[in-house]
């Protein structure tokens, strides 16, 4: 591997506060009846901030002010007003991306070449994306009067936090809801910044309120009678509980859940492009990818010559300081992700498949785990069945398109999948087979703001992204 | 001469598209009529044939259902007059014979209307293209009997589903005498499955069952049954339909969400470059 100087981005870009309270009512707020948490940058353990904690009448405060917004403010504005608030913010963000990715490294340890060139970019584009749509929805194919359904409760993981509220964020507002949003307790600053630019924006009171803290204020306000939405990214487990908790309701609910993409490869397809998309698909951002394409599943003839590649591939992997712009992998972003981790692949050697990471040199504080695949893997596996949600990759071997088609469908998710032929015929075949949300042929991890996202089967229901994007904040 | 005696019908299940009795052996009176009082064994019976029937329908051509539901409003203007007898309205009839061929129409053109190429900040073909989410369990609603079934039933399979429904307990007469239409429409078996019986017996198993995609509650009238149906759905997180409101209209038009509800919409990428 080449030798590099460290090329650290400074952090004087970013000035983050000793403490956050809540955001309500375009305020920030302490708690009522919560407590505090710290959010620390899982790379180096050091304490950013500390956070207020939602308890439940805070989250009752922020669904009030978000109903009354949504009636006197944001519900009677005309669509292209809304509009004009939402690409304010697009802008905004653009303008303070530097500081906007530099704090989502540090506080999530995703390395900053992937804040800076792909969480960042697209976050602006999904709300210059969704700000277009505020006075167009007559014109969406949900009929002549589209109608927002008014307040939306929205819950965020920690994978991708701004880019997972904007997701949220952006086209709630350009329907013409409001949302209290609460963002992961692992990840909460670039919201709380979030929060500064929808005042820098001037954005009306209640049409935006953050409500950080863990799980016990995500179901609060996710069991809030006064929300009429529920939008949800995360675990599959906690996302089967939330439509357990709408059951009876009139609340609509959106969820994009967990994965265990299958990664297909052809023996025709041009190598070093595949193992360029393998890496991609399992080691971009850790591997904290719902859409991860971690089981990969090779063509038998050409198993030991992908396998080699990849592994010559895999040695020049950068893991270490996120914010060295030459780092490929930064940190996992909890001590609870590292030992679920850590338990997954201790199973998978357990279970008989066999283990393999280049030499890596790990820093000695923060929550580190090093791009390791196992091969031998069995269908049967836990590795091969459960998502990991880390850089780990389970690799299984097919014959037959069939065969590939069978193995790739073999999982209660369904989100993504991948196919890597230089034969178009065979691309269109296995694409109308799998059973998952996105495809990626020739590619992997690619996303867009026009282009629907979410899964079938036990990844969740609805579409983010897109037309698609708006059903889900519409009364349709 | 005495008058001539007439045949009676044996109201029957509708599985794989044969006309089983009931496993359980059981019936209920109807009308005058024994009526299969379906059992949990039938419910999954059901489920088993449904999805045997995903494969074939779904990868059927939209030319082709279009016809074949199409054939189904031939059929039943063919069997008006018996709907008729069985006390359903004529302009009932009527409507739910224009329901299916407005349905028909819909089978090759949703894929437009609801799909399409993205127009992605990149060098990348995008489409998305709307898929039928596999198999539905629907409850009919009770009222209208045969208009109420079949708004039901049409929107699910039209796509590409297979559905198994269970018939309002009240209403199995018009049911199964649609069941007999849809067995001689060109349908293949199994792309309906109608049970009759008890809600309360057959629903709650097809609602946790896990080869089950969609649940449409429609038909369910008692509210904490309907919440008790949703909660076992969320266990393998089934797209759920929740029941209509009591003053629905069934002979206005009844717009997409019902076939939109049960599709997934995949999205497919491509590098372009030479």
């Amino acid at each position: 591997m080449f030798e590099y100087a460290p090329a650290p981005e400074s952090r004087s870009v970013v000035d983050i506060k000793p403490s956050y309270g809540l955001f309500i009512d375009g305020q920030f707020v302490d708690p009522t009846d919560g407590g505090s948490f710290k959010s620390i940058n899982p790379a180096s353990e050091e304490v950013l901030a500390e956070v207020a904690e939602g308890g439940a009448q805070d989250v009752d405060r922020a669904v009030k002010a978000a109903r009354a917004a949504y009636e006197k403010v944001w519900g009677p504005m005309p669509g292209r007003d809304r509009a004009k608030y939402l690409f304010r913010i697009a802008r905004i963000i653009q303008e303070r991306s530097r500081e906007l990715a530099v704090l989502e490294s540090l506080d999530n340890g995703k390395p900053i070449k992937e804040s800076r060139d792909v969480d960042l970019p697209l976050v602006a584009a999904h709300f210059f994306y969704y700000a277009g749509w505020a006075d167009k929805l007559e014109h969406a194919g949900f009929g002549a009067n589209p109608r927002p359904l008014g307040v939306a409760a929205q819950v965020i993981p920690w994978n991708f936090p701004l880019l997972m509220l904007a997701w949220k964020i952006a086209p709630a507002l350009a329907a013409g809801n409001t949302v209290v949003l609460k963002p992961a307790e692992t990840t909460p600053l670039t919201a709380l910044l979030f929060a500064e630019i929808c005042q820098q924006a001037e954005l009306p009171a209640g049409v935006v309120n953050i409500v950080t803290g863990a799980g016990e204020t995500g179901r609060a306000l996710v069991e809030h009678p006064g929300v009429d939405k529920v939008a949800f990214t995360g675990s599959t487990e906690v996302g089967r509980a939330i439509a357990r908790s709408v059951a009876g309701t009139r609340k609509k609910l959106t969820l994009e859940l967990g994965g265990k993409a299958a990664n297909i490869v052809f023996d025709d397809a041009p190598i070093d492009q595949a193992v360029e998309g393998i890496v991609n698909g399992i080691f971009f951002n850790q591997g904290h990818v719902c859409c991860a394409g971690s089981r990969l599943l090779i063509q038998e003839n050409v198993a030991d010559r992908v396998l080699e590649s990849l592994k010559r591939r895999m040695a020049q992997l950068r893991v270490g300081d996120p914010l060295d712009k030459n780092t490929d992998i930064g940190a996992i972003n909890s001590a609870a992700q590292l030992a679920r981790i850590r338990e997954l692949s201790d199973a998978g050697s357990a279970e008989g498949a066999d283990r393999w990471s280049p030499p890596c040199e790990l820093p000695d504080r923060g929550f580190w785990f090093a791009p390791t695949i196992f091969t031998g893997v069995t269908q049967a596996h836990r590795i091969a069945r459960e998502e990991i949600f880390g850089p780990v990759l389970s690799v299984l071997t097919f014959r037959t398109p069939a065969e590939a088609v069978e193995k790739a469908n073999n999982t209660p998710y369904g989100l993504s999948a991948g196919i890597w032929t230089d034969k178009g015929s065979r691309i269109l075949w296995m694409a109308d087979r799998l059973r998952a949300g996105v495809v990626w042929a020739n590619t992997f991890n690619k996303f867009d703001p026009t282009s629907p996202f979410g899964g079938y089967k036990e990844s969740g229901y609805g579409r983010e992204g897109g037309r698609h994007g708006l059903e889900g904040y519409l009364n349709v | 001469m005495s008058e001539r005696v007439a045949v009676r019908k044996t109201y029957k299940l509708f599985i794989g598209g044969k006309f089983p009795r009931s496993e359980s052996g059981r019936s209920y009176l109807v009308q005058d009529s024994n009526v299969s009082l379906a059992s949990r064994k039938d419910a999954r019976d059901a489920v088993v044939a449904a999805r045997a029937a995903v494969k074939g329908w779904a990868g059927a051509t939209a030319y082709n259902r279009g016809q074949i539901l199409y054939r189904v409003a031939e059929m039943l203007e063919g069997r008006r007059e018996q709907f008729v007898a069985l006390g359903v309205p004529a302009d009932e009839v009527d409507a739910a014979i224009d329901r299916w061929v407005w349905y028909a129409g819909w089978s090759d053109k949703l894929a437009q209307v609801y799909g399409g190429a993205n127009p992605v900040a990149g060098p990348y073909f995008n489409l998305s293209a709307p898929e039928p989410t596999g198999v539905v369990a629907v409850v009919a609603p009770e009222q209208p009997a045969l208009l109420g079934l079949v708004s039901v039933v049409a929107p699910a399979i039209v796509t590409g589903n297979t559905v198994v429904v269970a018939a309002s307990p009240a209403q199995p007469l018009a049911a199964v005498t649609l069941a007999e239409v849809l067995a001689t429409s060109d349908l293949p078996g199994g792309v309906v499955n109608l049970l009759t019986g008890r809600i309360s017996e057959t629903v709650p198993t097809l609602a946790s069952h896990m080869d089950v995609n969609a649940i449409d509650l429609t038909g369910v009238v008692d509210a904490e049954l309907a919440a008790d149906l949703e909660v076992k759905a969320a266990e393998n997180l089934k797209r759920v339909l929740r029941p209509a409101p009591a003053d629905h209209d069934w002979f206005a038009d009844p717009g997409v969400t019902r076939m939109t509800t049960l599709l997934e919409t995949k999205t497919v990428w491509h590098p372009k470059g030479v």
